[in-house]
């Protein structure tokens, strides 16, 4: 019994780190983020493969999707083209990922350590991450939140059969990032979880810092609450949305790193994994990060038991989670809305 | 009605496809599958582009319609065409039961939902034992007509696009319809569509089953075009293609469904067909670039094709003037115990601490204009929405005629005969100024969607819309009656808005401030207009910043600041009343 909470506290706790960062991409730039679960099978595929001394080809994604970020923004300036934005664009878009494409070739082969491993796969992620605001929903920030959203499945496919190109059809499992385990009473705690819990607990405590403390969390809530009036207070509402997908990145990277030495993941895992931070996310209300976070651990939970009892059943009963919460928010609060679009 | 040749040119082109000699049989198979994904993605037209409600769950009506047919035609030997309403009932009523979970769910939590049961539904398909779990049901009896089988692409290709036209047609006597009009109001926000009587969340339930209808249709097709069916596509990824095909043809437009249908298909087919010579060695490449072109055409037309194409088209002229000859049926008029219209009595609204309208009381009398004045957030409007019935009131009582009507909803205080303006202008931009106007008379017609599917309201409609056009040409608009509305000026649209107001046939008109963006000479009409209504019996009361024009015009004046009544009288006691003139002007120093 207590293993299975164990169980699902592991996994709840991964939920929750994506679902805060499925509420922090929508609330700044309104796109629901699909590919979430591409930067979870990134980040966890691009550390097992630098840990088993393979070539990871997200590092030369990362170049190309540099490469392309930047043609976008020569072309958006192309009618005042000036040194210092190009230089910088340059610098950022195409000179970065190739230092890291370069780092990348020269130590992939001699299985570098852990924490470079994980240091490269998540600067990898990161970076994917902006370049792909930057081409996909940069150019779109104006549209319905609809057609973001389509656009939000058309990276996703795109991404996901990259990955197929990338790691192959096999799952993949990486090292430990912290290995050992203890016992207290009857459970057995083993360093991976505990990393687990200390990482998402950190976490959820720096978004809250950095969103009540620092300037950009400040214009980053501000965007959330109105873009326009963000605008007008000078808050660069691309730089909000960079940020956003900056941190979401390398959340779901982060998170694949936690869980890929503890379940196989296969290229298009990351999906349904995704998926469940998200049921997580809408129970929370898409709003509140405290409720997303609690929301999470109780579909981890529940994950866990369902898997144990019922393991036909255990995605039904996942995805069913959310009918009698949904239905609760309708009775409760009945839609009060004006003046979409 | 106009419209209508092209569809039958298309029909028969359609008809006629199958017989161009040298017609590849693997093209027809490619058209079977449009048509199938046309008939999903025009249901999701009505419900997401036109409604306004975005699922993600069609792909789990397909299923339905497809297993409902397999399970009867296999286990229990049904002949198909029977299975056929019985798919379209079980798609119906999973979405009625949907529905009522789902749709009354705001903003971004609908999408979200429907993913949510949309997947649950899809993992329930692949492990219940009856549905033949991942492996489905196979040797599914093809359609037959007499001892004709439908056993070839090429002969269910007719039972197909027949499906599909019909639906279209039906879909698009629907959208133009008095329950069409409700629907298509729906997407702007329903506090408009409620103070005319609609009862949304039907409407919004009307919509959500029609698609799933549509969509049980398609997967009652597929099972007897492919004679098996496996659960793989009734997954998420089906419903979020289905999606993306109403976006790409134009979520807005009923063959922009079939358009982006014709354009996902065929793109798919020859991505997979081709990229492999171009790219050999990898798989899922076709993905890659699907994904890719996706992105890239939302960039380059984010409206979706079919609008796009359909710009390219001449303008065509406006819709025929309807025959104001035809009367509508008075409102019923309920008889009160009161010959005060209106008595607000008390009403007080508080906002957490912000008491927005402190105890005020006044009434309205027949045959009356009483204007509304105060500086900027005195509760003005916060009152009309007490009235209306678009807030509840925290105390106090409104009563029309004499009888309470506290907290009764929009729709019921329509019905009493109170009908309203809006401070901001709430018309749907993107129908006519008739359609628009033609919403005020919602109440006043009977027809249901089924008949307006199958135009057997058109006796009723044309009554709607007479109407319509009548108050139109009173307020002054006859010829901007086949315009959008969002094309007219700020001004004219406050005007349409007024002779949606009338269509209800009221006894008390309440007017939102509804001068402001008017010209000089405008005014004066709008004046001469209100006075003619008033000695025609009715009353009007209204909110207005212009003073000149309410010093003008109104028989007696309530003054409110800071939500409090500060005085009440006639124009010539309320220009000197020393209040009001605190009021408005500050103490002089």
């Amino acid at each position: 019994m207590l293993f299975l909470v164990q169980d699902g506290i592991t996994n709840g706790a991964i939920y929750a780190l994506l679902g805060l960062a499925l509420v922090l991409v929508f609330a700044v730039t309104r796109v629901i983020l699909i590919p979430q679960g591409e930067f979870v099978t990134y980040g966890a595929l691009t550390y097992a493969s630098l840990a088993s001394g393979q070539m990871p080809g997200t590092a030369k994604l990362a170049l190309a999707m540099g490469i392309g970020a930047f043609a976008f923004d020569l072309f958006v300036a192309r009618r005042a083209l000036h040194a210092r934005p190009v230089l910088k664009s340059f610098l950022a878009n195409v000179v970065l990922p190739a230092i890291v494409l370069a780092v990348t070739l020269q130590i992939a082969a001699q299985k570098p350590p852990v924490a470079v491993c994980i240091a490269l796969s998540l600067v990898i992620v990161a970076m994917i991450g902006v370049y792909l605001y930057r081409i996909a929903f940069q150019p779109l920030a104006h549209t319905s939140v609809l057609v973001l959203l389509i656009a939000s499945v058309g990276a996703h496919l795109a991404l996901q059969g990259l990955g197929l190109l990338f790691f192959g059809a096999e799952g993949q499992r990486g090292p430990a990032v912290l290995s050992g385990a203890f016992t207290a009473g009857a459970l057995r705690f083993t360093g991976q979880s505990i990393t687990v819990y200390a990482i998402t607990i950190a976490f959820i405590v720096g978004l809250w810092l950095f969103f009540g403390l620092t300037l950009y969390g400040k214009a980053l809530r501000a965007t959330a609450v109105n873009r326009l009036g963000a605008r007008l207070a000078g808050i660069r509402t691309t730089l909000s949305g960079q940020i956003a997908f900056l941190l979401a990145s390398v959340i779901g990277a982060l998170s694949g790193i936690l869980i890929v030495p503890i379940t196989t993941l296969y290229y298009d895992s990351g999906f349904l994994i995704g998926l469940k931070g998200f049921v997580a996310a809408i129970i929370g209300g898409l709003v509140s990060y405290p409720l997303t976070a609690g929301a999470a651990l109780v579909v981890g939970i529940v994950e866990a038991f369902s898997s144990f009892y019922a393991s036909n059943y255990k995605e039904v009963i996942v995805f069913m989670l959310l009918i009698p919460v949904l239905l609760l928010r309708s009775l409760a609060a009945p839609a009060v809305e004006e003046e979409k679009d | 009605m106009q419209g209508r040749l092209p569809i039958f040119i298309f029909a028969l082109v359609m008809a006629a496809i199958p017989f161009v000699p040298g017609m590849p049989p693997f093209w027809i198979v490619l058209l079977d599958n449009i048509g199938l994904a046309a008939l999903v993605a025009m249901g999701l037209v009505l419900l997401t582009g036109v409604g306004g409600l975005t699922s993600f769950g069609q792909a789990a009506f397909v299923g339905f319609g497809a297993y409902t047919t397999a399970v009867l035609t296999t286990a229990y030997g049904l002949s198909p065409w029977l299975t056929l309403p019985l798919s379209l009932l079980v798609s119906g009523l999973f979405a009625v039961l949907l529905g009522l979970i789902t749709v009354r769910l705001s903003g971004h939590y609908l999408p979200l939902g429907t993913i949510a049961w949309g997947l649950g539904l899809f993992y329930l398909f692949s492990k219940l034992e009856f549905l033949g779990r991942n492996d489905g049901i196979s040797a599914i009896p093809p359609l037959s007509i007499g001892a004709f089988k439908m056993l070839s692409p090429g002969s269910i290709y007719y039972a197909i696009w027949a499906g599909v036209i019909i639906s279209a047609v039906l879909t698009m006597n629907l959208l133009d319809s008095r329950t069409g009009r409700a629907i298509r109001a729906l997407r702007r926000g329903h506090v408009a569509a409620e103070a005319f009587g609609v009862r949304t969340p039907r409407a919004k339930l009307l919509v959500f089953i029609h698609a799933a209808v549509l969509a049980g249709l398609s997967g009652w097709l597929y099972a007897h075009l492919q004679r098996a069916v496996t659960p793989t596509p009734f997954g998420a990824h089906a419903g979020i293609e289905y999606l993306f095909i109403a976006v790409v043809g134009g979520a807005g437009y009923v063959w922009g469904g079939v358009l982006g249908a014709a354009i996902v298909v065929i793109l798919k087919e020859v991505l997979q067909s081709y990229l492999p010579l171009l790219l050999p060695g990898s798989g899922q490449v076709e993905t890659i670039v699907f994904g890719i072109m996706l992105v890239a055409l939302l960039q380059l037309a984010p409206g979706g094709v079919w609008p796009w194409l359909m710009s390219l088209l001449p303008e065509r002229s406006g819709g025929r003037k309807p025959d104001t000859s035809l009367k509508l049926d008075a409102r019923p008029r309920s008889p009160g115990q009161s010959n005060v219209l209106l008595q607000v009595d008390k009403a007080r609204k508080q906002f957490g601490g912000v008491v927005a309208v402190n105890n005020v009381s006044f009434d309205v009398q027949a045959r009356e204009i009483v204007a509304l004045i105060g500086p900027n957030g005195a509760g003005k409007s916060t009152t009309f929405n007490l009235i209306t019935g678009v807030l509840s009131a925290t105390s106090g009582s409104i009563s029309v005629l004499g009888n309470k009507v506290d907290n009764a909803p929009p729709q019921e205080i329509v019905k009493l005969g109170i009908s309203r303006t809006f401070q901001h202008v709430k018309l749907v931009p993107d129908m006519t100024v008739l359609e628009n106007v033609a919403i005020g008379a919602h109440l006043r017609g009977q027809s249901g969607p089924v008949s307006s599917m199958l135009r057997l309201d058109r006796a009723d409609e044309a009554r709607l819309l007479a109407e319509a056009a009548r108050q139109i040409e009173r307020v002054g608009l006859g010829d901007q009656m086949h315009q959008l509305a969002g094309s007219l000026s700020l001004g004219q649209q406050r005007i349409v808005e007024i002779a949606r107001a009338l269509c209800v046939d009221p006894m008390l008109l309440l007017l939102d401030e509804p001068a402001a963006g008017l010209r000089h000479m405008e005014k004066q009409r709008l004046a001469s207009l209100l006075r003619e209504l008033r000695d025609g019996g009715m009353s009007v009361l209204l909110v207005e910043h212009d003073m000149g024009f309410v010093m003008n015009l109104a028989d007696r004046i309530v003054v409110l600041d800071f939500g409090t009544k500060i005085a009440e009288g006639t124009p010539a006691t309320i220009k000197t009343n020393p209040e009001v003139i605190k009021a408005y002007l500050g103490v002089a120093a």
